[in-house]
């Protein structure tokens, strides 16, 4: 504990030469978590030759940070900006004032907070597959609610998992978003809503508690430390959506500043001290660094973009 | 005696010498982090935390250095609410109703010891009350669905109405144009953003900071420059500093009162300390024989608000340590640091880290007794910072409130907007238009709005879903009598003498 809090505290000594992680949020959030431990990681091991100074830049979602990055420092080599879900999932519904996920590069993501859905402990679901029959035969005698809004990665990844099942009229699926994943849970162990959209850490309290019952996760294997949950996959839905926790950085770097970045993101993921912050935090393995986590981004911001023109957040 | 035996493990915990100056210097910093207007209690803990970090504080002392911030920044809020007419944070804004009359009158110590007095009684039975029944209360926030919440929400809008004696009318424009600036932001239920006009720092919505240093703080600048310094608000006198006896037997029940009222809002996540001194103003307004003199230096109507934002800051605590949902804008900050210290909240916090949980309750109470020290003794150090001269005060004030609110966001848009709502502030001024139910507006009506669209998404499209379970019908038929029996009865309650209390 101790460590960490001083690990933490090391990231805010600052340099004026050192290089920059912007977290487009307050203290104590995802991404500031990413640009810290990450940053902090990547001093630690060589990666970087000087310790990377945190700046938290918060507002519009994360937009403020991006229009930041693409008008004003589009060609700074020393710089990376926390992403996340969110960031692609804001991007592909025009949620930075039409700036596009094309405008910066995706640098790649190397943890992720596994997608769930939870009902509660005492609900007739028994499965993933109980659920979305009981969707598919009568969508009003299911509301589903998350800790994200309407269009917000929950509710997509509710309608990705009944695209999957065959159901495509998704504007009849019942959705309520909360302000945040313990408020969903709350209301869904309450009996007011029939099932919980969220990422497994915000339901492992819960879970021990035995007030819930995870129907699945939305990862390729099962969760190390969650082994008795089994995946959408197992049970026929073919689908993985996580939260995944990476960086990207301005458009217009050099290949090999590119390169370099790349590499030290790579040389975070592979080392012990990430693997113990992951599971301190409850995120899964998750590795996609460069080029093949932009092409996923890409297939994420364009699925996204067709879900959300279907159910009217964007025209 | 099980509780006992946890206790005195929590005191063995806080009453180390580090965790003691942690507690007093975090009250310290609170009360002023409370009193300065544009520094409220979330963003006083959000600056605080790297600080935390680079302490290298393990856990329960970080915890008990940010809730000592908070309950400090409680206390605080009330001091520039009761002598200069602005709120020191958003729980504090219905102190000032009562609180600038009674320094009007001269009565400036004394309202800041009964209301110190009153925030002791709120946030200490709060304390015990988060210590017996966390666990237990835990499950009242089950049984708040949507259509719950939503009448509660409309018990606060329905005896809203009654806030201003003066003009009713007034005052409900006030409400509208608050519910207005409410809609502002990404629309929770459908993802549309609305009334942004394609600017992305109105995605996030108005931040009721913002707009309560621009209603209060800012348009107090422009009245000051132009009567010249006459006038104003700033710079009531403040006398010897008396205990106030009488006054404070004679609000014994109504910190009582307020203390319940307050800590049951405080439970409920999401509605939090502003709704909870608010209810406890109204409620006691509504008991009282002499409703006429409420908003016009009534110490009952410096207690209730008082007792009741202290105990609804306790309150908040139970669904942020039982549930991990945060139940006020400084409970979703203090989360956010229990999740970077790898503390997962939720119904085994408890079992699973007892010394965390219980010193933190032994910090609460320690804080408690600290800070009544020094916001009624030396309550002299805090009026000293605000009691400079006038044309020392005034750009002071605006100077923190700049930068207190530049903090938030980082961007001068926040900046140009708080100006925009001194502008409106100073408007309604001269038209003698209440600004505080501009504030309730902008702080409830979000709320409201997703409750009743949540119950109607859930219901698919069913009304009679609001009044389905006993605890909405219960809160719909006090709104309806907090709406209508007050048209009714005023007359009648109107008897010669009635306003001595």
């Amino acid at each position: 504990m101790r460590t960490l809090g001083a690990a933490l505290g090391m990231g805010l000594a600052t340099s004026a030469m050192a290089a920059e992680c912007i977290a487009p949020a307050n203290p104590g959030g995802g991404w500031d978590f990413t640009c810290r431990t990450i940053g902090k990681i990547m001093h630690d091991i060589g990666a970087v030759d000087a310790p990377i100074q945190v700046t938290n830049m918060a507002g519009g979602g994360g937009g403020l940070a991006f229009n930041h990055v693409v008008n004003e420092r589009n060609d700074d080599p020393d710089l990376v900006v926390a992403a996340s879900s969110a960031t692609a999932t804001r991007l592909a519904q025009n949620a930075y004032g039409g700036m596009t996920a094309d405008q910066v590069s995706f640098l790649g993501a190397i943890g992720a907070d596994p997608g769930v859905i939870v009902v509660a402990k005492d609900s007739p679901y028994k499965g993933l597959k109980d659920l979305i029959d009981a969707v598919i035969a009568d969508p009003k005698s299911v509301t589903f609610a998350g800790g994200s809004a309407v269009g917000g990665f929950d509710h997509l990844k509710v309608l990705m998992a009944l695209g999957r099942a065959g159901f495509n009229d998704i504007t009849a699926v019942k959705y309520i978003g909360l302000d945040g994943g313990a408020d969903a849970i709350t209301q869904t162990i309450g009996g007011h809503t029939q099932a919980m959209t969220g990422d497994i850490s915000e339901v492992v309290g819960f879970l021990s508690a035995g007030e819930v019952r995870v129907l699945a996760v939305m990862t390729d294997e099962r969760i190390p430390g969650f082994e008795d949950i089994p995946t959408a996959r197992e049970q026929g839905i073919d689908l993985v959506a996580v939260n995944w926790r990476g960086l990207y950085v301005p458009k217009g770097i050099s290949e090999a500043d590119y390169g370099k970045w790349s590499k030290a993101l790579a040389a975070v993921g592979d080392s012990a001290e990430w693997a113990a912050a992951m599971k301190a935090n409850g995120l899964a393995p998750f590795n996609k660094v460069g080029k093949d986590f932009q092409d996923y981004v890409n297939k994420v911001v364009g699925e996204v973009r067709e879900l959300s023109r279907q159910i009217g957040v964007i025209k | 005696m099980e509780l006992l035996a946890h206790l005195a493990q929590g005191f063995a915990v806080a009453l180390t010498p580090t965790t003691l100056l942690l507690a007093v210097g975090g009250c310290f910093i609170g009360t002023i982090v409370g009193a300065l207007p544009g520094l409220g209690p979330s963003n006083g803990v959000a600056i605080l935390i790297p600080l935390a970090f680079s302490l290298g504080l393990d856990a329960t002392e970080a915890l008990v250095l940010m809730t000592s911030v908070y309950y400090g920044a409680m206390y605080g809020g009330r001091i520039s609410s009761i002598l200069l007419n602005i709120p020191g944070d958003e729980p504090a804004l219905m102190t000032t109703l009562d609180g600038y009359p009674m320094a009007r009158q001269g009565r400036a110590g004394d309202a800041l010891v009964l209301s110190g007095v009153a925030s002791f009684v709120g946030a200490l039975l709060a304390t015990v009350g988060l210590m017996l029944l966390a666990p237990l209360l835990a499950r009242v926030a089950y049984l708040f669905g949507p259509p719950e919440y939503f009448a509660l929400y409309m018990l606060a809008f329905c005896t809203l109405g009654g806030l201003a004696s003066r003009n009713q009318a007034k005052s409900a424009l006030a409400a509208a144009i608050g519910l207005g600036i409410a809609m502002i932001g990404l629309d929770n239920q459908t993802g549309i953003p609305r009334l942004t006009f394609g600017e992305m720092h109105l995605m996030d919505g108005v931040d009721f900071l913002v707009a309560i240093v621009g209603l209060f703080a800012v348009a107090e600048v422009f009245i000051y420059m132009e009567n010249h310094g006459r006038e104003t608000a700033l710079g009531v006198a403040l006398g010897r500093i008396t205990v106030p006896v009488k006054d404070i037997v004679r609000c014994s029940w109504t910190m009582l009162r307020a203390t319940g009222i307050g800590f049951f809002a405080g439970v409920l996540p999401g509605a939090g300390a502003s709704l909870g001194s608010f209810l406890a103003y109204m409620a006691e307004k509504s008991a009282a024989r002499d409703k006429e003199s409420f908003g016009k230096g009534n110490p009952r109507g410096v207690a209730a608000p008082e007792a009741g934002n202290n105990a609804a800051a306790g309150g908040a605590l139970v669904p942020m340590l039982t549930l991990g949902v945060p139940g006020s804008g400084t409970t979703a900050v203090l989360l956010a640091l229990l999740l970077t210290l790898n503390i997962t909240p939720g119904p085994l916090l408890f079992e699973e880290r007892p010394e965390v949980v219980w010193g933190l309750m032994a910090a609460l109470l320690i804080a408690n007794f600290v800070l009544l020290v020094m916001n009624v003794p030396m309550v002299r150090l805090f009026v000293k910072i605000l009691s400079v001269p006038p044309w020392l005060l005034l750009p002071g004030i605006t100077m923190v409130s700049f930068s207190g609110i530049y903090s938030l966001s980082g961007s001068s848009f926040d900046l140009i907007l708080m100006i925009a709502f001194g502008l409106l502030g100073y408007a309604l001024r001269k038209l003698d238009v209440p600004t505080v139910p501009i504030i309730l507006g902008i702080l409830l009506g979000n709320n409201m709005e997703d409750s009743l669209r949540r119950a109607m998404v859930i219901s698919d499209g069913d009304w009679t879903y609001l009044f389905s379970s006993g605890i909405s019908i219960g809160l719909w038929a006090a709104a309806v009598a907090g709406f209508i029996a007050p048209m009714f009865l005023r007359n009648l309650l109107k008897r010669p003498g009635a306003g001595s209390g």
